[in-house]
């Protein structure tokens, strides 16, 4: 036997290959195994990167859901929520191609706000909150815990008096921050008379 | 000599400082109006004490400190509280904040006040809190609440405790000039401090060597008293904090510590003087010295200003030339904010006020390229490589950003000094510190959202999991009675009592406790807790239903009443069916408004931060406005209030109803429904009183079976109602409601009898609801006549 | 008229980079001045030719790319790398050779990633890399110093006519092998024979190699003093030149490598330590980054000196040492204020 492998190169580079091919087959299925992973991994993850708004903006009832999708393929720019910084956070992830935004633009970050005299308390809004971030009762007046609203507008479309806004969330004194400075390298050449003028003044 | 350390970096720009130094203080003054924001500190801000209209005494407290950290405010002069507003602060941004204005009267006189003859008589924790009440926050910019920080703990020892008389930014001379001219107060201060912290090593006043007269007198100040003056070579940014530390302990404090975890307390000189005047003559912070300088002032000098001068005032004392301004920094140079604002007042941080001409200060010339010379981390005095952070600033990485330290900056502006391409490094990095922030909030946000949705998806899924359950059992049940009446007959009717019978204890349990029932909720949302559905829960559901069941009904009749208008073809018609259907719902509004008023006493603390505590305390409320624990006559007398003050607001609604009809005013309309709705709704309350009183009589099985459909039965009933009110006059309308009145009050009257006879908790309602139906009768019966 | 809003800091220092590029040039002046003393006009010629070129391609670059020429031109990076490169090449080298060198350095490895401040490789020395890789005959050819053979100088005139093509065949008779090139042919004399044998050599190097190094070095100093830049990059490249080839010299048998002074005063020992090792761009940026560096720059300009194919070496060492740049600014970061060393390690890996 041994004799005949070692007069055959034919025979013998076969054994080797097949013995090869077991040995990591075995491994590979034992590490299948020993190192199986509950659930959809990149699914977990891709949700982690998700605003978790819940708002259905990309066609799916809510982030879990649209991870889930994304995770089979469908396109990472669906989210207005999110915007840019979630689309270039996903493409890092998933390495693909950064897209636009599949949406006019980005959503502002707003919080849901009932005037609440106008509020007739049919609850309404409070069962389309995907985040129970409506408080109420029937023919009670019901209002929003405001830093519990993740600014989705579901609530917006069921009222029957219209009597829900989205508010732009705006800046306060603890909010406000310096704005990044507007690269100067990359002023394009019509800004070039202010440019040259103010580098001269200097 | 003593041994002193050198810290990284740091940068040597012009000084700048002889120009207010000329003159010894000066007083600014009395202006005619303070300004006092009610945050001048760090932390939370004050909340007010005095009102619009009050006089306030020189020295009197008029907003209190609200929370540990945090800082009391006191009326700098006597005045008259001209506003609690909104008015521009000195802050980076420009924006306002709620201040307390002060209209002076130029009397200056003085509140009541005494101060400490022996402070060493007094205990660390008296001393601390005397500080506390003074309003004291840090002098030399930051503006800690001093107390915070003289409220070391036992088990951390200090070692040492640091004055920092440093003032390493150029331009700004206020604790140069204290130094010069109140070194006694300085060195009064220390002791005081001394014998509060209680260093068990040394005391020691930081100065940088640019200042010889300060430091002389200092010297002469401090001798004999064991207060040690150390002198160090002048350099920017000696004076921050951390870096004096080192400077003169060799000491680092750690990365998000405080220098009392290596046993040392820092404090600035202006805060010592501010604390002995405190101590000694209980005099809270009013006043400070202010440096106005820059070649844009004529008379660049330091002021003792009142706070809350506006920063005007002391411009127009300081001949300011504004048109050879074209920025006004409050602050220094390298780590000042620039104002827009001439209005805004001085507070407890502002040093200085400087206001260069373009040429000592020009505007920042366009950035160009970095070309990573380095210079930025050479001048670093945190020894950061500010170079790569900007590269990362710029990049958004966010996470290398923190494994450069970003967090460790202390926005010194030494970087951006040094940077030969006049990179705005500084603003760099406070927008990727804010960006990195805003970031983990929007995590925690999305992680809480996430939780919060999965909650509610999983308490839907199991409310539909029980509906389902609860349909096959009743199927079962209808299966079993089918066959059970099959098999025998005779019993069907004992069936029928046992099962109404069943049904009203039910009924009973479920309206037994909507508070207990709101309140589990709220909890349960708070907790993002999905619980199983109880029956308070089910009834609230129910009533949910209900409601918008109704709603669906008028919804519907109002779209059919335009569908007519519109086959008309009239355009003004619609439009007029438009504004109708908005009065109608005004007037629902209104009704109901009216309704929880009636209902509920105000909410018990609107404001309340925790919104599921406000819905919690607004449930409370609910329930102590019904009663805590309904009986069967409990729920009686509730439901005979409730059709009592429904009657009320019918007949109130029937008033305005007729004043709008005499005066043919357009809302006529609105009133109308105002009233079919009231009317429907009595109507619905009555029947229900009726229902709840056939319940107490097991027998009347019928009428409780015809009740099983409350909101067909409600519809039916306000159709009629309407009907019959359509084809009546107002006076019989009128007529028709004090018969009612008159009804209701005798019944009112029996049961209010039976209830004192019984000795019911009842009576009270009853009592009260008895005087309004009398009310209401006089009110009708004066209609009428 | 309102007032500015702006962040702090609002007081800026004296240095800009327009200043910081301007002082790199005044410092090369002893070190051109010694070129020109001792080899002709040949290398002032290239300065001005590349610094025409590479200004025309850097305002090319800049037109295309939709950017303020004015404003950028102004910082004078272009003149720099000009000057470097002019510095760099043998003396009158051709026009064509020294174009190419330019459009490849401004264009190709400066505005192509970005302009001034994004380039990874430093330009001139990316640029000789290329031409000495391109043309070697024309990078190869070097003018004898003054007093090693008998003719005159080459004037201003003749620099002028031979770097545009004129009478170039006469130019062979006054090239010569520089003393490094001599050094790595010899393989039976020994060191101090070579000396007396050859007449490249003078008191401590080549002639004229000497003084241009030691022009460069005061150059140098002068940066180190207006401290447009930080010691630790130049002073452990040349530290390491020094240990490397004391540790080969081999007592100046016919295999040695050469003297420490020879190396250090050959080739473009002394610009290269101080103009092209210290080009901020491309060099790592932490203090001990840089000791790193240039340490590792003065090792590989002794193996590819000595061993290598290559008469010189700083080109091919700088540009070795800008690929490992990140990597050692990843492993050097400073110890921050109130951490400890451990931590800051341990949070990076």
């Amino acid at each position: 036997m041994i004799e005949l492998i070692a007069q055959n190169p034919f025979i013998a580079s076969l054994v080797a290959l097949v013995g090869l091919g077991l040995v990591f087959g075995a491994l590979l299925g034992f590490a299948a195994v020993k190192f199986k992973t509950e659930g959809d991994p990149i699914a977990d993850q891709i949700e982690s990167l998700l605003p978790q708004t819940q708002c259905g903006q990309c066609g799916y009832p809510g982030c879990r859901p649209y991870a889930a999708a994304i995770a089979d393929g469908d396109d990472i720019n669906k989210c207005p929520p999110g915007g840019e910084a979630t689309i270039a956070a996903l493409a890092d992830l998933l390495g693909v191609e950064a897209k636009p935004l599949d949406a006019a633009e980005a959503a502002v970050p707003s919080v849901a706000f009932i005037r609440e005299d106008e509020c007739i308390g049919c609850t309404k809004c409070i069962q389309a909150c995907p985040v129970d971030a409506i408080l109420g009762s029937a023919k009670h007046m019901h209002t929003v815990i405001a830093s519990e609203c993740t600014g989705c507008d579901l609530c917006v479309e069921p009222c029957p008096v219209d009597c829900i806004d989205m508010r732009p969330i705006e800046t306060n004194l603890q909010t406000w921050h310096w704005d990044k400075p507007k690269p100067v390298e990359d002023l394009i050449a019509s800004d070039r008379g202010t440019a040259a003028k103010s580098g001269a003044a200097a | 000599m003593r041994k002193i350390w050198d810290i990284h970096g740091g940068i040597h720009p012009a000084e700048n400082k002889s120009q207010s130094l000329h003159k010894p203080i000066e007083n600014a003054g009395i202006p005619k109006q303070l300004i006092l924001p009610l945050a001048q500190h760090i932390g939370a801000p004050a909340s007010p004490i005095v009102n619009v209209g009050d006089r306030v005494l020189k020295g009197q407290m008029i907003a209190e400190a609200k929370g540990f950290v945090s800082a009391p405010v006191h009326a700098p002069t006597s005045g008259i509280v001209s506003a609690i507003e909104s008015r521009v602060i000195p802050h980076p941004s420009g924006m306002s904040a709620s201040c307390i204005v002060i209209d002076t009267d130029g009397a200056d006189e003085w509140i009541a006040h005494r101060g400490t003859d022996d402070y060493t008589t007094l205990s660390k924790l008296e001393l601390v809190d005397l500080i506390r009440q003074a309003g004291i926050a840090g002098m030399g910019g930051a503006g800690f609440p001093s107390a915070v920080k003289l409220s070391t703990r036992d088990d951390k020892p200090i070692e040492t405790l640091i004055l920092n008389g440093t003032e390493c930014e150029p331009y700004i001379t206020a604790d140069d000039i204290l130094m010069r001219e109140r070194a006694e107060e300085i060195i009064a201060g220390a002791k005081i401090l001394r014998h509060i912290i209680k260093p068990n090593k040394e005391t020691l006043i930081g100065v940088e060597d640019n200042k010889p007269e300060g430091i002389a007198a200092l010297e002469k100040a401090a001798e004999g008293t064991g207060i040690e003056i150390v002198t160090f070579p002048t350099k920017y940014p000696s004076g921050g904090e951390k870096q004096l530390i080192q400077i003169l302990t060799g000491k680092e404090v750690p990365t998000g510590g405080l220098p009392s975890d290596v046993g040392i307390v820092c404090q600035n000189i202006g805060t010592a003087t501010a604390i002995y005047r405190a101590i000694q003559f209980g005099e809270p912070l009013i006043s400070r010295i202010t440096t106005v300088t820059g070649d844009a002032c004529e008379q660049p000098q330091n002021y003792e200003t009142l706070l809350g001068t506006p920063v005007q005032y002391l411009l127009d004392k300081s001949g300011f030339k504004k048109d050879a301004c074209i920025r006004l920094i409050m602050g220094g140079p390298m780590m000042g904010y620039t104002l827009q604002d001439t209005a805004v007042p001085i507070v407890k941080t502002s040093n200085c006020v400087l206001a260069p001409t373009v040429a000592e200060l020009p505007p920042p010339p366009p950035a160009q390229a970095c070309i990573r010379c380095g210079m930025c981390a050479e001048a670093c005095p945190v020894s950061l490589l500010p170079q790569q952070m900007y590269w990362f600033s710029r990049a958004q990485e966010h996470e290398k950003l923190e494994d450069h330290k970003l967090f460790d900056c202390i926005e010194c502006g030494a970087c951006s000094f040094a940077c030969p391409s006049n990179i705005p490094l500084v603003q760099y990095y406070r927008a990727s510190k804010a960006e990195i922030r805003q970031a983990q909030q929007d995590k925690m946000k999305a992680e809480r959202s996430k939780e919060r949705f999965e909650a509610r998806t999983a308490r839907l899924e199991q409310e539909e999991a029980e509906k389902e359950a609860k349909r096959a059992a009743r199927m079962e049940a209808a299966k079993a009675k089918a066959a059970a009446a099959a098999n025998a007959p005779d019993s069907s009717k004992a069936d029928i009592i046992q099962a109404a019978i069943e049904r009203s204890k039910a009924k009973k349990a479920e309206s037994a406790d909507p508070a207990q029932a709101a309140i589990a909720r709220a909890q349960a949302k708070r907790d993002g807790n999905a619980e199983e559905e109880s029956p308070q829960e089910k009834t609230e559901r129910l009533q949910k239903l209900f409601a918008s069941a109704e709603k669906r009904l008028t919804a519907a009749k109002e779209k059919l009443a335009l569908a007519q208008e519109q086959q008309s073809d009239n355009a003004d018609a619609f439009a007029t069916a438009v504004s109708k259907t908005e009065e109608k719902l005004a007037a629902i509004q209104q009704e109901l408004t009216e309704h929880r008023a009636s209902l509920t006493p105000p909410p018990a603390d609107a404001t309340s931060a925790d919104p599921a505590q406000a819905a919690i305390a607004r449930a409370l409320a609910k329930r102590a406005g019904t009663t805590a624990d309904e009986s069967k006559e409990d729920k009686t007398a509730r439901l005979k209030n409730t059709v009592s003050t429904t009657e009320k607001r019918l007949a109130a609604a029937q008033e305005k109803l007729a004043l709008a009809q005499e005066q043919n005013d357009a809302n006529v309309a609105a009133f109308a429904t105002g009233v079919e709705k009231t009317q429907a709704k009595l109507d619905t309350a009555k029947k229900e009183l009726s229902d709840h009183l056939a319940t107490l009589a097991p027998s009347d099985t019928a009428k409780q079976i015809a009740s099983d459909d409350p909101v067909q039965a409600a519809i039916e009933r306000a159709k009629a109602a309407r009907e019959a009110q359509a084809s009546m006059s107002d006076a019989d309308k009128v007529k028709q409601n004090i018969e009612s009145l008159e009804n209701r009050i005798a019944r009112t009257k029996e049961k209010l009898d039976a209830a004192r006879a019984e000795g019911s908790d009842t009576a009270d309602i009853l009592a009260d609801s008895l005087a309004k139906l009398e009310a209401k009768l006089a009110a009708a019966q004066q209609q009428l006549s | 008229m309102g007032f500015l809003k702006v962040s702090s800091p609002h007081a800026h220092g004296p240095m800009s980079t327009a200043r910081v590029m301007r002082l790199v040039l005044l410092a090369t002046i002893p070190g051109v001045f010694s070129l020109t003393f001792f080899f002709g006009f040949g290398t002032l010629m290239n300065v001005l030719w590349a610094s025409i070129t590479a200004l025309a391609f850097e305002a090319l670059a800049l037109k295309l790319r939709k950017r303020p020429i004015g404003f950028y031109l102004n910082d004078y990076s272009a003149l720099v790398t000009a000057f470097l490169l002019g510095i760099a090449l043998p003396p009158a080298s051709p026009f064509w050779l020294i174009m190419i060198g330019t459009g490849f350095a401004i264009l190709i490895c400066k505005q192509l990633y970005g302009g001034m401040g994004y380039n990874p490789f430093n330009p001139a020395m990316a640029a000789y890399v290329m031409l000495l890789i391109s043309f070697p005959v024309q990078m190869t050819t070097w003018l004898a110093p003054k007093g090693s053979f008998a003719g005159d100088l080459l004037g201003p005139i003749d620099a002028l006519r031979y770097c545009f093509g004129f009478g170039r065949e006469a130019i062979d008779a006054i090239t010569m092998a520089t003393p490094l090139d001599v050094l790595k042919q010899n393989n039976s004399l020994l060191v101090k024979d070579l000396w007396e044998e050859s007449a490249q050599f003078g008191q401590f190097a080549g002639i004229g190699w000497e003084w241009a190094n030691i022009g460069f070095l005061l150059g140098g100093i002068y940066l180190l003093y207006r401290r447009v830049f930080t010691w630790h990059a130049p002073i452990s490249m040349l530290a390491s030149l020094t240990v490397m080839s004391a540790l080969f010299y081999d007592g100046g048998s016919s295999a040695s490598g050469g003297s420490p002074l020879f190396h250090l005063l050959s080739g473009a020992t002394m610009l290269g330590a101080f103009f092209i090792v210290t080009d901020p761009v491309t060099s790592a940026v932490s203090n001990r980054g840089r000791l790193i560096y240039g340490a590792l720059i003065g090792v590989l300009v002794y193996i590819i000196r000595v061993w290598g194919n290559y008469p010189d070496a700083v080109a091919f060492s700088v540009l070795l040492m800008n690929f490992a740049a990140p990597f050692i600014d990843h492993y050097t970061q400073p110890r921050t204020y109130g951490h400890k060393l451990k931590d800051q390690q341990g949070g990076k890996s």
